[in-house]
């Protein structure tokens, strides 16, 4: 049984993948690795077996900063009322057809 | 598979203490929204609690699931059904990842869940206690066994914790072909010598009952079965899935010409469900509480393997720390 010192901690990185060329990538989980070669190495064995990308990015967890969820309403809820940000807003006559 | 963990509370684990109200109400009424929780959210720390060892236990048994099938990829008879077998116990592995990184949302380390697992405090689906004898078993595992799983995750994908959602996502498009390649091996056994296809059949008939025990405790025996139901992550009780699976299991079985070694199984027309026998549920907490044929063995090679694998997480460091610090001087030296 291991029961001498704990284990060191690796370091937790945040994967996102490119699926297509001409896509964004999109986060898709995390990992420990080393470092982040190491990190890619492992992103590639674990995230694409099945060709889900062309493309991944490795980024330290712990350099993300998140906006807070208790903030959520402060944050976002303002842009309910502005509505006229979006174009179906306004009113264009028929005759004028698609803009 | 490998929601057993609702039932079985490891002992030494207090249920917490109930949460102050308001964290509560308000927790209780996102769930009835059916909103997702996610890791920065106010939760109620005996939902926290349930979601680590559930998520623990799932990746646990997803990590020892790759010991029973490990050890015949060099046996595979064949070089397809090898590289298949390999592919099928390299996803579990990446399952057990998926998995370690979702509890760690809930401010765990996956090191002290490992350790957990090593101390033997932790535990894992009781069906991988059981040794795979001959090649059919494999074939078994796949059929059954992943097919039990598949029954009991895709509800998960459905579940209040979004981490986890998100890897059952991720862990059940996988899935299903480790059914279809386990369903294959059986039926080429059927399909082929009578030496064969007895292999085949008697390897179902160990199978059958423990895989049927996977799905847990009868819903009147199981007792925290009620709070995860409350909580969105349990969406479907451990009888009504394994009703599912027999129900599905029956017409395969008939189909490769295979008996499943219940000779109470039979169609109910009125409940619109097969009918079957008792499950030895002694059998059942004597493997959960570690005397089943392989518990030692388990918890054994895989303290071993990582062990074993010290050197390298050792060396993967050294040669960051030494690469991070020769980074570090090129740029005083520019
Ligand atoms: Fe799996
Ligand atoms: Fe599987």
């Amino acid at each position: 049984m291991t029961t001498e010192a704990p284990e060191a901690v690796t370091p937790l990185f945040e994967v996102f993948v490119r699926s297509k060329q001409g896509l964004d990538h999109k986060h898709v989980g995390s990992l420990h690795a080393s470092d982040a070669q190491h990190a890619l190495t492992l992103a590639r064995d674990v995230y694409t077996r099945r060709q889900e990308g062309v493309s991944i990015w490795v980024v330290p967890s712990n350099a993300i900063t998140a906006s807070d969820p208790a903030l959520k309403s402060d944050n976002f809820d303002p842009m309910a009322s502005k509505v006229y940000r979006h174009p179906t807003f306004y009113d264009i006559p028929d005759e004028i057809g698609h803009m | 598979m490998y929601t057993q963990a609702f039932d079985i509370v490891v002992a030494g684990e207090t249920s917490p203490v109930a949460d102050d109200g308001d964290v509560q109400t308000a927790f209780l009424a996102r769930i009835a929204r059916d909103e997702k929780i996610e890791p920065q959210d106010a939760m109620p720390e005996a939902y926290r609690k349930t979601l680590i060892r559930q998520i623990s236990q799932h990746a646990h048994s997803e990590v020892v699931g790759m010991l029973p099938e490990g050890g015949w990829i060099t046996r595979a008879p064949s070089l397809k059904r090898k590289e298949i077998l390999l592919a099928k116990v390299q996803d579990e592995g990446g399952h057990g990842l998926y998995l370690y990184s979702a509890a760690e949302t809930l401010g765990v380390t996956r090191e002290s869940l490992v350790e957990a697992l090593h101390a033997g405090k932790a535990k894992y689906s009781s069906i991988f206690n059981y040794p795979t004898e001959t090649w059919a078993d494999i074939g078994t595992i796949g059929w059954l066994v992943d097919g039990a799983a598949i029954m009991n995750q895709v509800p998960l994908c459905r579940c209040s914790y979004g981490p986890y959602a998100r890897a059952m996502i991720r862990i059940c498009k996988e899935e299903s072909f480790h059914q279809r390649q386990g369903f294959d091996i059986v039926r080429s056994l059927c399909e082929g010598t009578p030496a064969q296809k007895a292999m085949a059949q008697e390897s179902i008939n160990r199978w059958w009952w423990p895989t049927l025990m996977m799905f847990g405790p009868h819903d009147s025996d199981s007792t925290h079965t009620g709070e995860a139901t409350d909580w969105g992550i349990k969406r479907i009780s451990n009888d009504a899935l394994r009703q599912k699976f027999v129900d599905v299991t029956v017409p395969q079985a008939a189909f490769l010409g295979l008996t499943l070694p219940d000779s109470a199984i039979m169609w109910n027309a009125e409940r619109g469900h097969y009918d079957f026998g008792k499950i030895d549920w002694d059998e059942f907490w004597r493997v959960v509480k570690g005397d089943g044929p392989c518990n030692a063995a388990r918890v054994s090679d895989r303290v071993a393997a990582f062990d074993e694998g010290r050197w390298v997480r050792e060396a993967a460091a050294a040669h960051a720390a030494k690469s991070a610090l020769s980074k570090a001087s090129l740029k005083v030296a520019a």
